[in-house]
């Protein structure tokens, strides 16, 4: 099946091998709209990939959240702005 | 002009993600520290160069990453390329399948931040080699898009997508060894053991 709107190198995505191959590419948001659209389609029909893209898109906030809560140094603000103003020969170091 | 002032003002609310960057990327709090403080100076010293109307963030975490690949790799003495053992697709997903039928009320929303410890999920990240972290940092921890990615890695977009799906799996593969030293995930049989690593 082929239509005007169909760009012409994109894979199509018709069966669940095609959407699982694009889980990736979709939850980093960046497949163009008619493959997007495509995908949300198969996923309106199919609980087996639907579970698989909930799982991964729920990993990802999970390794977004836990790998970027680190409590600073108390002193690391501090000596950072103490940077700003004092690099005054410019030579990349402090004084 | 962009001055030195505004960079003062502007880029500092970037510091506690920089910071959870440069440990993910140094892997020690010391390193970590001199990083976001050389990216600072860095940034304040070229900031004539930075061009307004571009993300000031992606530009902190290009500088962080470049300063990391110069200087802190070169000193860990890791080895530059290395490879991944090959796992299959949907790793974690399919092994947790047991454990979804097994513990009762693992409801969508909580269960994986429950299931999965802070620390591990730190530690599989952190156990990835180089080629294969950069990217898992910058696209998963810090939610950059693989064209920035690739102009920070200097590496094409291509690189950038396998190298992200292939770490994903690594990273997923050590959480669910985690899972099975702690006694949360049931281990499976011998024979599906094998079957898996068969792939």
């Amino acid at each position: 099946m082929s239509d005007e709107a169909t760009t012409t190198d994109e894979p199509v995505i018709s069966n669940c091998a095609d959407t699982l191959r694009e889980l990736d590419v979709f939850l980093d948001g960046e497949l163009s709209d008619h493959q997007r659209a495509a995908i949300h389609h198969h996923l309106e029909g199919c609980m087996d990939c639907l579970g698989a893209f909930d799982f991964h898109a729920e990993l990802k906030i999970v390794v977004a959240q836990k790998c970027n809560n680190d409590e600073m140094p108390p002193g690391l603000l501090g000596k950072i702005e103490q940077c700003f103003g004092t690099d005054l020969d410019g030579d990349g170091k402090i004084g | 002009m962009a001055d030195q002032a505004t960079f003062a003002e502007e880029a500092m609310q970037y510091a506690p993600q920089l910071y959870s960057g440069a440990l993910r990327m140094t892997r020690n709090r010391s390193d970590a520290e001199d990083l976001v403080q050389e990216t600072y100076l860095k940034g304040y010293r070229s900031y004539q160069t930075f061009s307004e109307g571009t993300n000031l963030r992606a530009w902190l975490f290009r500088i962080m990453t470049n300063t990391y690949i110069n200087t802190y790799r070169a000193k860990q003495r890791r080895p530059d390329e290395t490879e991944l053992g090959e796992f299959e697709d949907l790793y974690l997903y399919k092994n947790l399948g047991a454990l979804q039928d097994a513990s009762v009320g693992r409801s969508a929303e909580e269960s994986l931040m429950e299931l999965l410890p802070d620390d591990e999920v730190k530690q599989a990240l952190e156990d990835l080699p180089d080629n294969f972290r950069l990217p898992v940092i910058l696209a998963d921890v810090e939610g950059f898009s693989y064209k920035e990615i690739a102009e920070m890695l200097d590496i094409p977009i291509g690189t950038v997508m396998s190298r992200l799906h292939r770490g994903r799996k690594a990273m997923q593969k050590a959480l669910h060894e985690f899972g099975l030293e702690r006694g949360l995930i049931a281990a499976q049989t011998a024979d599906e053991e094998r079957e898996m690593s068969d792939t």
